[in-house]
């Protein structure tokens, strides 16, 4: 079985401007992949490429083993678009909107009904588009978007304005969908997002795909330090300075007020905050001397990954 | 084309035009208010009856009368008096448009020229009697009978051009502004990306569409025609007035693709908006359907050759309210859709999908 996306040299401009610019990745049958990236990166070209929605400048790009250009109503049926939670068919119901979508599909009613359980949206049925909040109009997006069954479920940002509440509660939707064997491709600018549903992240700047792998992966081969902190007052500077330069083979000096991600202490009144690349060293001297109160440590996370690839100055 | 998508995707709009209120609104009832508004004001202006004092007794004026009471009634009312000089001061103070004598073979007509229209309505009525009187006694008979045969053809009265005017007006707005803002707000809320992304050939969006907006076209049609032919409005339609159900289709589609065409180059529904009103509001006063042509300077008649509305309106006039038959409407028909086809094919080639 060959790959379910297989992309190579991907190019797209826009008048001078290049959006995506030489991309190439595969993805496997029931694999769940997000595309990360900063806006403008062009993860929306190269999902709208995927889709069928652009014409490529150049590159190769087949899904389900089809060209997805020009519009290609052989591999339509097979994909699902999920796009803004706000195209929909003017003041329909939920049931209507789902049942007019089933029917472009030659999908009958009772399916369609069906999928809007399957969402969670039973109770809304009768309620128009316009008046669901803003997590029930995204399940009900998603519903319409696998009304059809496809097998490859392509999603744009989708929890994109949702509270922490509704985001959680679409996730574990996201992860059934897929755990249903659909392959599932999506665009993402939440990082904890990518880490928790996604089997690899690809993460894009500047229409360069700058790393595709599992985010755990991804994240330990930042070797950035591990981040223990614990309460202000626990342990005075010379020890914490000693312990941090014995910890991690640096000279006491060095090892004060470094800050950042590099290795050493500081202190911010609040918090007493070791970088080390020794965290059990660290752990075992705090523990001896009972230093323990307000422990917290924080590995690396995927955000630190994409930070690290696409630098942190502002952009609009 | 598959016909399931076809009717589900008619019903889904078309439930979505009845349940906008506001769009039901002005669609049904808005051309009736106008309706309502211009048929008020052309009543009062029109086809005044001269009111006449006859001093004495005034035998033309009588046998007139008596020849055809109800054709004298609509253009004179009479009030019989004995004074000629209070009646010469009624006259000059306007209670009266005219105050009539008769000596001998002599008829003396008093007006004042005040009022321009009338005292010409006053010389024309009486040149008339006169001269009919004359014909009598030169014993050819029949020609008053023929003379106001042809002024009850060729003048209108202000509904029988109201009616049809207003619809076309009504008719023209709805389908470009339909066409207009459906375009502008799926392009807008990506349902024509997502209707792009379903198995479903484009032809059968665009039809599910048109059949919507010609069937709320005919809808208003009823409605119109319904309100208008109440007694209150009066409009009474001729022998061919159904061939105003092919114009009404044809117009929606010429209307429709001028719609398409705004729609294809706005960005937002506020742009789109303005830019057909700014299309339809001038053809409504060009195109004949607020003023009628008949009336209108020569500039505005040679004007409105070029305006899609007059072809909409004079077509429905002549099947409607004119009585000609049907083969009078087909070059409006040829015309409209003529132009739809243009216009459409036009579109096509600057349809755009997204908005970047």
């Amino acid at each position: 079985m060959s790959a379910t996306i297989s992309v190579r040299n991907l190019r797209k401009s826009y008048g001078a401007k290049v959006a995506v610019d030489g991309v190439s990745f595969e993805v496997e049958p029931g694999e769940f992949v997000g595309i990360l990236g900063p806006n403008g990166a062009g993860k929306t070209t190269t999902l709208e490429m995927l889709e069928g929605l652009r014409k490529p400048d150049g590159g190769e790009l087949t899904v389900l083993g089809l060209p997805p250009w020009p519009r290609n109503t052989a591999l339509l049926p097979r994909i699902g678009v999920q796009l803004q939670a706000s195209s929909f068919f003017e003041r329909l119901t939920a049931r209507e909107q789902i049942r007019t979508f089933a029917s472009l599909y030659h999908v009958p009613a009772n399916r369609a009904d069906d999928m809007l359980g399957m969402v969670g949206l039973d109770e809304q049925a009768d309620v128009k588009a316009e008046k669901l909040s803003g997590g029930q109009a995204q399940r009900l997006s998603i519903a319409c978007a696998l009304v059809h069954d496809p097998e490859l479920v392509f999603m744009d940002e989708p929890t994109g304005a949702l509270d922490p509440q509704a985001r959680r509660n679409l996730w574990d939707l996201l992860r059934k969908i897929n755990a249903d064997g659909r392959t599932v491709v999506l665009t993402t600018h939440h990082m904890d997002e990518a880490e928790t549903l996604c089997d690899r992240v690809a993460i894009m700047d500047h229409g360069r795909l700058l790393e595709l792998g599992p985010p755990a992966a991804l994240v330990r081969g930042l070797d950035t330090p591990t981040r223990v902190s614990i309460q202000s007052g626990l342990l005075d500077a010379a020890a914490a300075g000693q312990l941090a330069a014995s910890a991690d083979g640096l000279h006491a000096g060095s090892a004060r007020d470094t800050g950042g991600t590099d290795l050493g202490v500081s202190d911010d009144g609040v918090s007493l905050t070791f970088a080390t690349r020794e965290p059990a060293v660290i752990l075992a001297e705090l523990a001896s001397r009972n230093a323990l109160a307000g422990l917290r440590v924080q590995g690396a996370t995927l955000e630190d990954v994409f930070l690290q690839l696409t630098g942190r100055e502002y952009r609009a | 084309m598959s016909r399931s998508a076809f009717r589900s995707l008619s019903r889904a709009m078309f439930l979505g035009f009845v349940r906008d209120r506001t769009a039901l609104f002005f669609t049904l009832l808005f051309p009736v208010l106008f309706l309502l508004l211009f048929g008020s004001l052309y009543k009062t202006s029109s086809a005044p009856r001269v009111s006449v004092l006859e001093v004495g007794r005034v035998s033309l004026l009588d046998q007139a009368e008596s020849a055809s009471p109800a054709q004298l009634g609509k253009v004179l009312a009479i009030t019989h008096t004995a004074d000629l000089q209070t009646a010469l001061a009624d006259v000059r103070q306007g209670d009266y448009d005219a105050a009539v004598q008769q000596t001998g073979r002599t008829l003396v007509v008093h007006y004042s020229i005040a009022d321009q229209t009338t005292a010409g309505i006053v010389q024309t009525v009486f040149t008339s009697i006169v001269q009919q009187a004359d014909a009598a006694a030169a014993g050819s008979k029949g020609a008053y009978q023929l003379t106001t045969a042809q002024v009850e053809d060729k003048s209108l009265k202000p509904i029988q051009y109201l009616a049809p005017g207003l619809l076309g007006w009504a008719i023209a707005s709805g389908g470009a502004f339909g066409a207009a803002i459906t375009l502008v707000n799926w392009r807008e809320n990506k349902l024509l990306r997502r209707l792009r992304l379903a198995p479903v050939s484009v032809g059968t969006v665009v039809l599910a569409r048109v059949g919507v907006a010609v069937a709320v076209a005919l809808a208003e049609l009823v409605v119109f025609l319904a309100i208008a032919t109440t007694p209150y409005f009066g409009l009474r339609l001729t022998s061919y007035w159904w061939m105003a159900v092919p114009i009404v289709i044809c117009g929606t589609l010429a209307f429709m693709a001028i719609g398409l065409l705004v729609g294809a180059f706005a960005r937002t529904q506020q742009a789109a908006t303005a830019v057909a009103n700014l299309i339809i509001l001038p053809m409504a006063f060009l195109g004949g359907a607020f003023i009628p042509l008949d009336y209108a300077p020569a500039w505005i008649k040679d004007v409105s050759y070029a305006m899609p509305l007059r072809y909409l309106v004079t077509g429905m006039q002549d099947v409607m309210a004119r009585g000609d038959g049907p083969a009078s409407a087909l070059p409006a028909i040829g015309i409209l859709l003529g132009l739809a086809a243009l216009l459409t094919a036009l579109s096509v080639r600057v349809f755009r999908w997204d908005a970047v």
